[in-house]
Protein backbone atom coordinates (compact mmCIF):
# COMPACT_ATOMS: atom_id res chain seq x y z
CA UNK A 1 0.00 0.00 0.00
CA UNK A 2 1.05 3.55 -0.98
CA UNK A 3 1.45 6.40 0.97
CA UNK A 4 1.11 10.24 0.78
CA UNK A 5 3.06 11.76 4.41
CA UNK A 6 3.43 15.73 4.90
CA UNK A 7 6.10 16.44 6.99
CA UNK A 8 4.87 18.71 9.76
CA UNK A 9 4.85 19.74 13.36
CA UNK A 10 3.79 16.55 14.38
CA UNK A 11 6.70 14.85 12.89
CA UNK A 12 5.03 13.71 9.53
CA UNK A 13 1.03 13.19 8.82
CA UNK A 14 -0.08 10.41 6.29
CA UNK A 15 -2.79 12.34 4.16
CA UNK A 16 -3.48 9.46 1.89
CA UNK A 17 -2.76 5.47 1.00
CA UNK A 18 -3.99 3.72 -2.03
CA UNK A 19 -3.55 0.56 -3.96
CA UNK A 20 -3.04 0.32 -8.00
CA UNK A 21 -6.56 -1.88 -7.75
CA UNK A 22 -8.23 0.90 -5.72
CA UNK A 23 -9.60 3.44 -8.00
CA UNK A 24 -11.37 5.26 -5.28
CA UNK A 25 -8.31 5.31 -3.22
CA UNK A 26 -5.72 6.66 -5.70
CA UNK A 27 -8.17 9.54 -6.84
CA UNK A 28 -8.52 10.49 -3.37
CA UNK A 29 -4.59 10.32 -3.05
CA UNK A 30 -4.45 12.56 -6.41
CA UNK A 31 -6.61 15.02 -4.87
CA UNK A 32 -5.18 15.52 -1.51
CA UNK A 33 -1.68 15.96 -3.45
CA UNK A 34 -3.19 18.72 -5.18
CA UNK A 35 -4.39 20.70 -2.80
CA UNK A 36 -0.91 20.09 -1.10
CA UNK A 37 1.02 21.52 -4.21
CA UNK A 38 -1.40 23.91 -4.28
CA UNK A 39 -0.72 24.82 -0.74
CA UNK A 40 3.47 25.19 -1.85
CA UNK A 41 4.63 21.89 -1.22
CA UNK A 42 7.06 19.86 -2.96
CA UNK A 43 6.23 16.20 -3.31
CA UNK A 44 9.17 13.84 -3.78
CA UNK A 45 9.72 10.25 -4.24
CA UNK A 46 13.15 8.74 -3.39
CA UNK A 47 14.66 6.60 -5.73
CA UNK A 48 17.18 4.27 -4.24
CA UNK A 49 19.82 5.77 -1.79
CA UNK A 50 21.33 9.25 -2.78
CA UNK A 51 18.25 9.76 -5.11
CA UNK A 52 15.14 11.64 -5.04
CA UNK A 53 12.49 12.80 -7.91
CA UNK A 54 10.17 15.79 -7.23
CA UNK A 55 6.94 14.84 -9.09
CA UNK A 56 3.86 16.58 -9.55
CA UNK A 57 1.45 13.03 -9.96
CA UNK A 58 1.09 9.84 -8.08
CA UNK A 59 4.06 7.70 -9.48
CA UNK A 60 2.83 4.18 -10.24
CA UNK A 61 5.51 2.51 -8.44
CA UNK A 62 6.47 4.50 -5.40
CA UNK A 63 5.40 3.58 -2.11
CA UNK A 64 5.69 6.64 -0.75
CA UNK A 65 5.31 10.25 -1.78
CA UNK A 66 6.61 12.70 0.78
CA UNK A 67 5.44 16.45 0.90
CA UNK A 68 7.97 18.88 2.18
CA UNK A 69 8.08 22.75 2.04
CA UNK A 70 10.54 25.10 0.10
CA UNK A 71 14.26 25.58 1.45
CA UNK A 72 15.65 28.62 1.56
CA UNK A 73 19.27 30.19 1.85
CA UNK A 74 19.80 31.09 5.65
CA UNK B 1 4.50 12.18 -13.81
CA UNK B 2 6.66 15.48 -14.58
CA UNK B 3 9.99 14.82 -13.49
CA UNK B 4 11.97 18.16 -12.38
CA UNK B 5 15.83 17.35 -12.13
CA UNK B 6 16.08 20.98 -11.48
CA UNK B 7 15.20 21.86 -7.63
CA UNK B 8 12.26 24.72 -8.24
CA UNK B 9 13.71 26.79 -5.51
CA UNK B 10 16.19 27.88 -7.66
CA UNK B 11 13.82 30.14 -9.30
CA UNK B 12 14.00 32.26 -6.37
CA UNK B 13 17.53 32.89 -6.83
CA UNK B 14 18.01 33.38 -10.40
CA UNK B 15 20.74 35.52 -10.82
CA UNK B 16 22.90 32.80 -9.21
CA UNK B 17 24.68 30.62 -11.64
CA UNK B 18 24.45 26.90 -11.10
CA UNK B 19 27.28 26.30 -8.41
CA UNK B 20 30.35 23.43 -10.29
CA UNK B 21 33.47 22.39 -9.82
CA UNK B 22 35.50 25.89 -10.65
CA UNK B 23 32.83 28.19 -8.77
CA UNK B 24 33.77 26.12 -5.58
CA UNK B 25 37.35 26.21 -6.56
CA UNK B 26 36.86 30.28 -7.04
CA UNK B 27 34.59 30.71 -4.03
CA UNK B 28 37.66 28.57 -1.89
CA UNK B 29 40.16 30.63 -3.31
CA UNK B 30 38.08 33.90 -2.33
CA UNK B 31 37.72 32.57 1.00
CA UNK B 32 41.16 31.86 1.44
CA UNK B 33 42.13 35.14 0.06
CA UNK B 34 40.28 37.27 2.60
CA UNK B 35 41.85 35.05 5.54
CA UNK B 36 45.16 35.70 4.39
CA UNK B 37 44.60 39.13 3.31
CA UNK B 38 43.70 40.20 7.32
CA UNK B 39 45.89 37.49 8.83
CA UNK B 40 48.72 38.66 7.01
CA UNK B 41 48.00 42.30 6.81
CA UNK B 42 47.30 42.74 10.54
CA UNK B 43 50.35 40.57 11.45
CA UNK B 44 52.79 42.38 9.58
CA UNK B 45 51.10 45.59 10.83
CA UNK B 46 51.83 44.73 14.05
CA UNK B 47 55.30 44.05 13.58
CA UNK B 48 55.65 47.09 11.34
CA UNK B 49 54.88 48.66 14.53
CA UNK B 50 57.28 47.00 16.80
CA UNK B 51 60.12 47.78 14.57
CA UNK B 52 58.87 51.56 14.45
CA UNK B 53 58.90 51.85 18.13
CA UNK B 54 58.97 49.04 21.03
CA UNK B 55 56.57 51.25 23.16
CA UNK B 56 53.38 50.85 20.51
CA UNK B 57 53.55 46.97 21.97
CA UNK B 58 50.24 47.26 23.10
CA UNK B 59 49.01 48.92 19.86
CA UNK B 60 50.89 45.91 18.07
CA UNK B 61 49.34 43.02 20.43
CA UNK B 62 46.32 44.29 19.13
CA UNK B 63 46.99 43.51 16.05
CA UNK B 64 48.28 40.82 16.04
CA UNK B 65 44.82 39.55 17.96
CA UNK B 66 42.77 41.02 15.34
CA UNK B 67 45.14 39.02 12.85
CA UNK B 68 44.35 35.39 14.40
CA UNK B 69 40.74 36.24 15.64
CA UNK B 70 39.17 37.29 12.00
CA UNK B 71 40.21 33.68 10.60
CA UNK B 72 39.04 32.45 13.24
CA UNK B 73 35.91 33.91 13.35
CA UNK B 74 35.38 33.01 9.94
CA UNK B 75 35.65 29.65 10.88
CA UNK B 76 33.64 29.73 13.67
CA UNK B 77 30.56 31.22 11.11
CA UNK B 78 31.19 28.13 9.33
CA UNK B 79 30.61 26.07 11.98
CA UNK B 80 27.60 27.50 13.28
CA UNK B 81 25.71 25.36 10.21
CA UNK B 82 25.75 22.16 11.91
CA UNK B 83 24.47 23.67 15.01
CA UNK B 84 21.35 21.76 16.47
CA UNK B 85 18.67 23.94 15.88
CA UNK B 86 15.81 24.24 18.27
CA UNK B 87 13.97 21.25 19.67
CA UNK B 88 10.30 20.90 19.68
CA UNK B 89 8.29 18.35 21.66
CA UNK B 90 9.47 15.35 22.07
CA UNK B 91 6.94 13.34 20.38
CA UNK B 92 6.93 14.86 17.16
CA UNK B 93 11.30 14.79 17.33
CA UNK B 94 10.23 11.27 17.54
CA UNK B 95 8.14 10.71 14.33
CA UNK B 96 10.49 13.17 12.28
CA UNK B 97 13.49 11.06 13.52
CA UNK B 98 11.74 8.04 12.43
CA UNK B 99 11.23 8.94 9.08
CA UNK B 100 14.41 10.53 8.69
CA UNK B 101 15.76 7.23 9.71
CA UNK B 102 13.74 5.47 6.88
CA UNK B 103 15.69 7.61 4.20
CA UNK B 104 18.69 6.86 5.28
CA UNK B 105 21.30 3.60 4.86
CA UNK B 106 22.53 1.51 7.51
CA UNK B 107 25.69 3.85 8.27
CA UNK B 108 23.95 6.85 8.19
CA UNK B 109 22.02 5.99 10.29
CA UNK B 110 23.98 5.18 13.11
CA UNK B 111 26.01 8.25 12.10
CA UNK B 112 22.33 10.41 12.77
CA UNK B 113 22.31 9.05 16.09
CA UNK B 114 25.31 9.60 17.21
CA UNK B 115 25.64 13.30 16.26
CA UNK B 116 22.20 14.20 14.62
CA UNK B 117 23.74 14.65 11.76
CA UNK B 118 23.56 12.94 7.72
CA UNK B 119 26.39 12.04 6.01
CA UNK B 120 25.74 11.60 1.88
CA UNK B 121 27.64 11.07 -0.47
CA UNK B 122 27.43 13.31 -3.41
CA UNK B 123 28.90 14.10 -6.99
CA UNK B 124 30.68 17.42 -5.53
CA UNK B 125 31.76 15.82 -2.99
CA UNK B 126 30.77 14.20 0.91
CA UNK B 127 28.12 16.29 2.54
CA UNK B 128 26.42 16.22 6.25
CA UNK B 129 23.38 17.94 6.58
CA UNK B 130 22.47 19.18 10.00
CA UNK B 131 18.54 21.11 10.45
CA UNK B 132 20.21 23.99 9.63
CA UNK B 133 22.81 24.29 6.99
CA UNK B 134 25.20 21.84 5.29
CA UNK B 135 29.04 21.42 4.78
CA UNK B 136 30.62 19.63 1.55
CA UNK B 137 33.86 18.54 1.83
CA UNK B 138 35.29 18.18 -1.79
CA UNK B 139 37.13 14.83 -2.88
CA UNK B 140 40.40 14.99 -1.40
CA UNK B 141 39.23 16.55 1.93
CA UNK B 142 41.65 19.56 1.64
CA UNK B 143 38.96 21.87 1.75
CA UNK B 144 35.23 22.02 2.72
CA UNK B 145 32.33 24.71 2.34
CA UNK B 146 29.56 25.58 4.84
CA UNK B 147 26.79 26.05 3.69
CA UNK B 148 23.48 28.39 5.32
CA UNK B 149 20.37 26.48 4.22
CA UNK B 150 17.32 25.76 6.17
CA UNK B 151 13.41 25.15 5.58
CA UNK B 152 11.91 28.68 7.09
CA UNK B 153 9.61 26.90 9.80
CA UNK B 154 10.63 26.85 12.78
CA UNK B 155 7.77 24.53 14.20
CA UNK B 156 9.17 21.59 12.10
CA UNK B 157 10.89 18.95 14.38
CA UNK B 158 14.55 18.76 14.09
CA UNK B 159 14.35 15.32 12.14
CA UNK B 160 12.24 16.80 9.73
CA UNK B 161 14.38 19.61 9.07
CA UNK B 162 16.94 17.75 8.50
CA UNK B 163 14.72 15.64 6.36
CA UNK B 164 13.85 18.74 3.88
CA UNK B 165 17.34 19.75 3.19
CA UNK B 166 17.99 16.05 2.33
CA UNK B 167 15.66 15.30 -0.09
CA UNK B 168 16.66 18.78 -1.61
CA UNK B 169 19.90 17.43 -2.06
CA UNK B 170 19.16 14.32 -3.42
CA UNK B 171 16.22 15.94 -5.90
CA UNK B 172 19.27 18.16 -7.27
CA UNK B 173 22.77 18.50 -6.01
CA UNK B 174 24.19 21.68 -7.85
CA UNK B 175 20.34 23.03 -7.57
CA UNK B 176 21.24 23.03 -3.55
CA UNK B 177 24.50 24.20 -3.07
CA UNK B 178 23.20 27.25 -5.18
CA UNK B 179 20.30 28.10 -3.06
CA UNK B 180 22.07 27.56 -0.24
CA UNK B 181 24.59 30.90 1.04
CA UNK B 182 28.17 30.11 1.59
CA UNK B 183 29.02 30.59 5.29
CA UNK B 184 32.59 29.39 4.95
CA UNK B 185 35.18 27.19 3.02
CA UNK B 186 38.69 26.18 4.41
CA UNK B 187 40.75 23.63 5.26
CA UNK B 188 38.40 20.40 7.76
CA UNK B 189 40.68 21.09 10.64
CA UNK B 190 39.93 24.59 10.86
CA UNK B 191 35.89 24.05 10.87
CA UNK B 192 36.70 21.27 13.23
CA UNK B 193 37.71 22.62 15.89
CA UNK B 194 35.08 25.11 16.36
CA UNK B 195 32.55 22.60 16.35
CA UNK B 196 30.42 20.99 18.93
CA UNK B 197 32.22 18.07 20.16
CA UNK B 198 29.09 16.05 18.90
CA UNK B 199 29.26 16.85 15.61
CA UNK B 200 32.99 15.97 14.86
CA UNK B 201 32.42 12.56 14.25
CA UNK B 202 30.29 13.49 11.52
CA UNK B 203 33.01 16.03 10.45
CA UNK B 204 35.54 13.32 10.39
CA UNK B 205 32.72 10.68 8.20
CA UNK B 206 32.79 13.23 5.90
CA UNK B 207 36.35 13.54 5.30
CA UNK B 208 37.10 10.21 5.14
CA UNK B 209 34.19 9.98 2.77
CA UNK B 210 35.81 12.65 0.66
CA UNK B 211 39.34 11.07 0.61
CA UNK B 212 38.03 7.71 0.01
CA UNK B 213 36.12 9.20 -2.91
CA UNK B 214 32.41 9.73 -3.75
CA UNK B 215 30.38 9.97 -6.39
Amino acid sequence: MAKLIRMDQTGHTTLATWTAEDAPAAEAATRALREQLDLGYYAVVTRGEGHAQQITALPADADTVILRRPIAGG
Amino acid sequence: MADAAVLPETAAVAWRPRVDDARLREAGRRWTGTSLFHAVGFGLTGVLLLVLSPWTFPLALIFFAHAWAIPELYANRGAKVLRPGRRTEPAPERIALGLLGDLVGHDARDLLERTGLVLERGRLGAWLVGPVGAVLVRPGARRLHCFCVLVPDPALPTGDRVAHLLLALREDEVGFATVANGAFSGAPWRLRRRLPRRARPGLDAAVTAARSGVG
